[in-house]
Parts: C-alpha cells; structure tokens; sequence
C-alpha cells in the first residue's frame, strides 16, 4: 500500500492543482493576518472558510483523482497487488497530499506571524485537525461515490450535492425544524443533529474551543456544557473519526466486488 | 495450469459467461476466439482476478485465486486497451511497474527490439496508439513468468513490430512457457497458435488443434472454418 500511497501522492505533488490550493492557503493565511492584525480574530474568519471550503476541496479533488487515475488503478490491477491496497493508497495518497497543502499553505504565514508565541496557538492547531479530519471525511466519500458510479459527470453531481447537503441544506433543515417544534424540548435533538453531521460538529467543536458560545445563545450553552466537558470532546472526535472509518471500509468492501 | 469450472458472470442482465468449463494444460499457445462480445476479454480479466464471477471457480497450479493477488506474480498481462497514466513518461512507467513487481526484468533488450529508445522521455499521452502498443508489449514481457495473457496483442502494430512480436511469443514458447492469446486476425493464429478455443454465446464452443477444427467444419482454411462455425451455430 505504501508503494501505491507513494505514486499517487508524487503524482499529485507535480499536479498544479496542489500548488494552487497550497498558494491559496497562503494567500488566505497571510490577508487575514494583515486585515486582522490579530491572530485570534484571523482564526474565527479561518474558520468559517475552512469549514465550507476543505469539505469542497476534498470531495472535488477525490472525485477527479478517481476518475483521472482510471488507467492506473487498471495497471495496478493486473499487478501482484491487494485490490484494498491499490485503493487505500490511493485515497490517502490524495487525502494526504491535501492535508499537506493546507497544512503548510496556512501553518507558513501564522508561524512566521508568530504563532507560536500566542495563546492561539491551541486554537489554531484544533483548526488544522478539524481541516484533516473535513479532508479524510470528504475525499473518503467522494472516492465511494465515484467507486459506485461508472459515469463522471453523475459522480460529480452526486459528490457536489452531498456536500451542498451537508454544508449548506442540512443547516436550513435544522433550523427549520428547531422553528418548527419550538415548543417542545430540542436539546438533545440539536445535539444529535449536530453530531450526525461532520461540517456542524466541526464548526460546533471550534467555536466552543474559542470560547465563543454565548452568541449562540440558550443552544449555545446546552453545547457547552456537552461538548465543552471531556466526555463532548471525546464523543466528538469518536465521531469524525467513525466519519472517516466507516467510508474507508466501505471503500474496500465495495472495491472488493467491482469489475474492472 | 489453469482450470475454468462451470463459469458464470453477467453484466447487468447482459450474461457474457454461461458455464465455462476449460483445462488449460501447462506449455504452448493457446488462441481464444469467438466474435465481438462473445466475453474473451471478460474471461481473461476473470483469470486475472480484475472481473468477479457470480459463480463458478478458477484455479490456477491447483489454487483457487478467489481474493488471492499474489499468483499474478506469475502472470504476465497484455491488456485490449493500452490505457496508461498519461501524465508519465515511458520511462517512469516502466521504473514504476519494476518498482512494483520487484522481479528480474530484461527491458532493455525490448526496448532496442521495438525502436523504443527515441521515445523513453516521451509523455505517455502524446504517443500514438502504435506506439503505446509497443510499451504494452515492453511491459509485458520483460518479466519471466510462467503464464502470459495477450489480449489482442497485435492491435496497430506495424508488419516489422508483428513480426519481432510473433518471434518474442515464439521464443517465450521455447522456453515451456503457457501463452493465452486472443486476436481477430486469422492469419496470425493460424501462425501461432497450438490449440484454439472457440467462446460462442457464453460457452466453449470448440476445443481442439486447429486442423480438428479445420477437419470438424469440412473447411481447409481456418478463416472459413470460423465463418462455419459463426452461420451453423445460427442457423
Ligand atoms: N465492465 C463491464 N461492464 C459492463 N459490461 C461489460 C463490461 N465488460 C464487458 N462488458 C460486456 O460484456 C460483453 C463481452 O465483452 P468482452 O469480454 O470485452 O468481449 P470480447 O473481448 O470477446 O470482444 C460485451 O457485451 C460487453 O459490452
Ligand atoms: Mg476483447
């Protein structure tokens, strides 16, 4: 696996789409620093564009390296090689590589900001996890759409809707429905709903972590007091890391009874 | 070398295989014909373990390969479509399939065989089609392995290439080696092959020597024989 995790990430390393998502980053990181002059403000704004922005990339960047590397993945399967490991190499290949541009697109211009002689030094690495965790979730399903669908232009469509869902739709249902049922008691609904989707549960993880909650007024402090304590913050992570296993697995089932 | 039992696998609700039963015995070449569609390549994607069966077995040396990878060491596989990373240079392919086989290989006696060295820091992409055939070839057979799969292998090939191709498969030959091979040009069959077998409508259709086909058809050219085979079966 390591040999194909090798090509797939050097070959992703000479694409110049790397470059461009790496020299956006540095870009963002280095305007906000100089627009905030406050590397905490800097953070919110980081936040809210992560967010939406990571879970973007990666479903577009999966989708496209599946479909562009069809003739590898063919020559690989002629070759002495596990199916799961072609497959895994491949997508941690593509999810690695995108960590590392964002890693270091926005690492570069914070550190040499001095991060790490600030208090947002906690704050700001909690960002760069929650990044991870959005690339290792959002290419791990894109890589089960395009897996499933034969057709490029439906498995792009699909990709694109499932994370228009979940970064943008699932809000307006979830706020629709607290609207809805106003009178009856939605604490543990809005928990639930929150942890079932991993753009909220990573905005939810990082605004607490800023210490911010009192703007979300009464939800705000039902959250803190959830994912404010240990046991929150482990279920949390329990779930974005179930968020990138459970794609995985199905990635190497599925990949398993394909025909090539 | 390889046993075929009681093969099935369809497509949707297209059935290509219907009971394959095959003994392929170890040494020679062995031609696999039948026309478009009739599941050749479906067949050979099944030996290799790249297309699933929905039922029936394969075995190769005695060893079922179902979820097995490491046979295909033993394999050496020219597929239909020469589709390679394009984004590669002929060069970089090659490292990387050595890197990846981590065997003996003997690529530079091929590539001066095919011409090939004008083109090693050449972009897969921009080379054309007869030309992406060599480097198949190339990467086909500069392993030494026991079984060798050609599909379609003389597809754009230039009369000086075919011929240095048919000499390689008859060296190969020489050295006891099992060569499947399917190809639509008769003459080059007919030039090679040791036995043939005829995939008709999901089944073996014909097994046998090419003059037991050539005798069991009442034909004495092997072009016609096919052809008989093709409007009797339909009939
Ligand atoms: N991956 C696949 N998905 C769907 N249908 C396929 C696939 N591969 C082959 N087929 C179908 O199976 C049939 C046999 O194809 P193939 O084995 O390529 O035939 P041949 O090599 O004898 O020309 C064809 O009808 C083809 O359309
Ligand atoms: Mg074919």
């Amino acid at each position: 696996m390591l040999k194909i995790l090798k090509y797939s990430f050097y070959d992703l390393m000479r694409s110049r789409w790397s470059y461009v998502y790496f020299l956006f980053y540095l870009a963002l990181g280095f305007v906000l620093l100089f627009l905030n002059n406050d590397v905490s403000k800097a953070v919110i704004t980081l936040m809210n564009i992560i967010i939406v922005l990571v879970p973007l990339i990666g479903t577009i960047f999966g989708v496209m390296y599946y479909y562009n590397s069809k003739e590898f993945t063919e020559l690989l399967l002629a070759q002495p090689i596990k199916r799961s490991s072609i497959f895994l190499g491949q997508y941690f290949g593509v999810a690695g590589s995108l960590t590392l541009s964002l890693v270091l697109g926005l690492g570069i211009p914070f550190v040499l900001y001095g991060l790490l002689r600030s208090d947002a030094i906690f704050d700001f690495s909690m960002l760069l996890l929650i990044g991870a965790f959005l690339t290792l979730i959002f290419t791990a399903l894109s890589f089960n759409i395009a897996l499933s669908n034969e057709n490029k232009i439906k498995g792009f469509g699909y990709a694109v809707l499932l994370w228009l869902f979940l970064a943008v739709v699932y809000d307006g249902l979830f706020l629709m429905s607290l609207i809805l049922f106003e009178e009856y008691p939605l604490d543990n609904f809005s928990l639930f709903a929150t942890m079932l989707n991993p753009i909220d549960l990573s905005r939810t993880l990082i605004l607490l972590k800023l210490d911010i909650s009192a703007l979300l007024g009464y939800t705000g402090a039902v959250f803190k007091s959830f994912f404010g304590t240990s046991l929150g913050l482990f279920i949390s992570f329990l779930m974005l890391t179930l968020w990138t296993v459970i794609p995985v697995l199905r990635l190497i089932f599925k990949s398993r009874k394909k025909d090539f | 070398m390889i046993q075929i039992d009681n093969l099935y696998k369809k497509f949707g609700k297209n059935e290509v295989l219907c009971g394959i039963e095959l003994d392929i015995t170890k040494g020679g070449i062995i031609a696999v014909l039948g026309p478009n569609g009739s599941g050749k390549t479906t067949l050979i994607k099944s030996i290799l373990g790249m297309v699933i069966p929905n039922k029936g077995a394969i075995s190769i040396d005695g060893k079922s390969i179902k979820n097995q990878w490491k046979y295909r060491q033993e394999i050496e596989y020219l597929p239909q479509i020469a589709n390679f990373p394009s984004n590669l240079k002929v060069k970089e392919l090659v490292r990387m399939i050595k890197d990846l086989r981590q065997c003996e290989s003997n690529e530079n006696a091929l590539i001066e065989l095919f011409g090939l060295t004008p083109f090693l820091d050449k972009k897969l992409a921009t080379l054309s089609g007869g030309t992406k055939q060599k480097v198949n070839i190339l990467l086909t057979f500069m392993f030494d392995s026991p079984l060798i799969i050609l599909d379609e292998p003389t597809t754009g090939l230039d009369p000086v290439a075919l011929i240095r191709l048919k000499e390689l498969i008859g060296t190969e030959k020489e050295k006891g080696k099992t060569i499947l091979v399917t190809s639509h040009i008769m003459q080059f069959v007919e030039e090679i092959a040791d036995r043939v077998i005829y995939l008709l409508e999901g089944q073996v259709y014909f097994q046998g020597s090419l003059d037991e086909l050539k005798k069991q058809t009442n034909q004495n050219n092997v072009e016609h024989a096919i052809a008989a085979i093709a409007t009797t079966s339909h009939a």
